[in-house]
């Protein structure tokens, strides 16, 4: 299914009554906590700060900026993925034993994640699409552990890159600002974890990748050097030079090369 | 009493939302340490009122055994170079002792240098990037600090030590973000802190390897009841105040101006 018509799908008002929605969402919320149903709904769409008029100076006219619910929903879609993803790889059998611990964990702040995202929405909340994890590439991740580690780590550098492109979005809304800011940083976390299981760095060098082509856009970008108009490059030779200023910075995607990769997995 | 330079009432979030006592930090990070007396506690518990500087710290602040941080953007940046300084003087020091140099394994040791330089391109980064926009006096100084207390020799005191220097790195920085008016520094803010998330991952699954411990719940905090899948984000003079409770580092930072929304 093609990527930009589910999200435009997303405004009809027709999907909005489909039945697994809204209500199983809060149910499920409300046996966390009656406190949830209360706060959660409109009091994150309003903006909360008084940065407006400097972040709108700040923008280039030209640059498309997502409005709050279309960033908690572009997130949303996201840790769907994950968690399902995630879900399904237990279910399988196909993760050993000694790495079970670590992806239960991992899913289980993706279904978390999902669940704040979701309630965070209200109204314009949205069940969990169909994935096909085979990528359109023949891929086997649930029964070949290495590719299922692979698509775990191409899974949580996409989404910190993803979360780090919306910030821009949030920056009137104080409060899912600093909840996107808090999910953001244990997708970080998950990302070094499931790197370094792959015997790679935690941390991402230039932008290279030893996942398969397919998904090189997971790291396009990542080479870059320039953070606030300075470019560090060539200036810490003796501080691991050029590889280390790449990896000191983790770099945003837009919310376009995002869905660009995220549509490899829609069924 | 002493009229208080600021009042720091350190909290930390603990599991259920709730504010707990400095000590309950410091127990759960398993360190002992006195504290430098880099804040003068308030006898009263209103907390965050802007409050002037005594005599003694402005004193202070002319002999540079003090700096303030500033207010609004400029303030926070300084409070990110503070902790980067920190941070980058702590692995230069780890670099240099034993269990580095003698005891490490080879993937310790990459890792460590990796934290090592990572710390130093951002502390230096912000030293250039806030000199841009602020006269040298407006900038933090280069800090004094005393690791003395530390055994660089024992390889869980030195990533337990590093492992909350990364923590503290993330929350601060995730406690920042709202902070920050101008846009441009929100995002290199952002780029930061994913770096540090990815640092604090990797020490905490060094001292337990292939366990939950690279995100574990003694870090992760809830929100809104969906689980403890979140890292903090704190409030600048909490993180302050706990790096004060460290006693490492010596000059003292005032943040009395520092943005609290």
């Amino acid at each position: 299914m093609n990527i930009i018509k589910f999200l435009d799908s997303l405004s009809d008002p027709e999907l909005m009554k489909t039945p697994v929605s809204r209500r199983n969402g809060l149910k499920s919320l409300q046996q966390k906590g009656k406190e949830l149903a209360l706060v959660s709904i409109p009091f994150a769409l309003a903006a909360t700060s008084k940065k407006t008029a400097a972040a709108t100076m700040a923008m280039p006219a030209a640059m498309f900026q997502a409005s709050p619910t279309e960033v908690l929903q572009f997130a949303l879609t996201l840790e769907y993925l994950e968690r399902d993803f995630y879900q399904m790889g237990l279910d399988s059998g196909v993760i050993p034993t000694a790495d079970r611990d670590v992806f239960g964990l991992i899913r289980d702040h993706e279904r978390s994640h999902v669940d704040l995202l979701f309630a965070a929405l209200g109204d314009a909340a949205f069940a969990a699409p169909e994935f096909d994890f085979s990528g359109g590439l023949g891929l086997d991740p649930f029964n070949n552990y290495a590719q299922f580690l692979a698509l775990a780590q191409g899974f949580e550098d996409t989404g910190v890159r993803a979360y780090k492109g919306q910030a821009g979005a949030l920056i009137d809304n104080n409060t899912l600002l600093e909840y996107a800011l808090q999910i953001h940083s244990v997708e970080g976390r998950h990302a070094s974890q499931v790197r370094r299981m792959r015997g790679e760095k935690g941390w991402i060098t230039r932008n290279n990748t030893t996942l398969p082509d397919a998904f090189s856009a997971i790291y396009a970008g990542e080479q870059n050097t320039v953070q606030l108009g300075i470019d560090l490059a060539g200036r810490f030779p003796d501080f691991g030079g050029v590889d280390a200023v790449t990896e000191a910075f983790d770099e945003p995607l837009t919310m376009e090369e995002v869905n660009a990769i995220a549509s490899l997995f829609l069924a | 009493m002493k009229k208080p330079i600021i009042n720091v009432e350190f909290a930390d979030q603990g599991a259920d939302g709730k504010l707990t006592s400095r000590r309950r930090f410091l127990k759960t990070t398993g360190l002992l340490v006195a504290g430098s007396g880099l804040f003068m506690y308030s006898c009263s518990k209103d907390s965050l009122e802007e409050e002037l500087l005594t005599a003694d710290a402005a004193a202070d602040v002319r002999a540079g055994k003090a700096f303030n941080l500033g207010k609004g953007d400029l303030a926070i940046l300084n409070y990110a170079y503070v902790l980067e300084q920190l941070e980058a003087e702590y692995y230069r020091q780890v670099l240099q002792g034993d269990y580095y140099i003698n005891q490490a394994s080879t993937e310790e040791r990459q890792i460590l240098q990796d934290l090592y330089y990572h710390e130093v391109i951002h502390r230096d980064f912000l030293k250039i990037a806030i000199s841009s926009v602020a006269p040298p006096g407006k900038v933090a100084p280069d800090l004094i600090f005393d690791f003395s207390s530390v055994d660089f020799d024992d390889k869980t005191t030195v990533l337990t030590i590093a492992q909350v220097l990364e923590d503290t790195g993330v929350a601060a920085y995730n406690g920042a973000g709202n902070l920050l008016e101008n846009i441009d520094y929100l995002l290199v803010a952002g780029k930061i802190v994913s770096v540090e998330a990815r640092h604090a991952a990797a020490i905490r699954d060094l001292l337990d390897p292939g366990s939950t411990n690279f995100a574990s719940d003694d870090v992760l905090v809830d929100l809104l009841g969906t689980g403890q899948a979140y890292d903090r984000a704190t409030d600048p003079r909490d993180v302050l105040a706990a790096v004060a409770a460290t006693g490492f580092l010596e000059t003292k930072i005032i943040a009395n101006n520092v943005p609290t929304e």
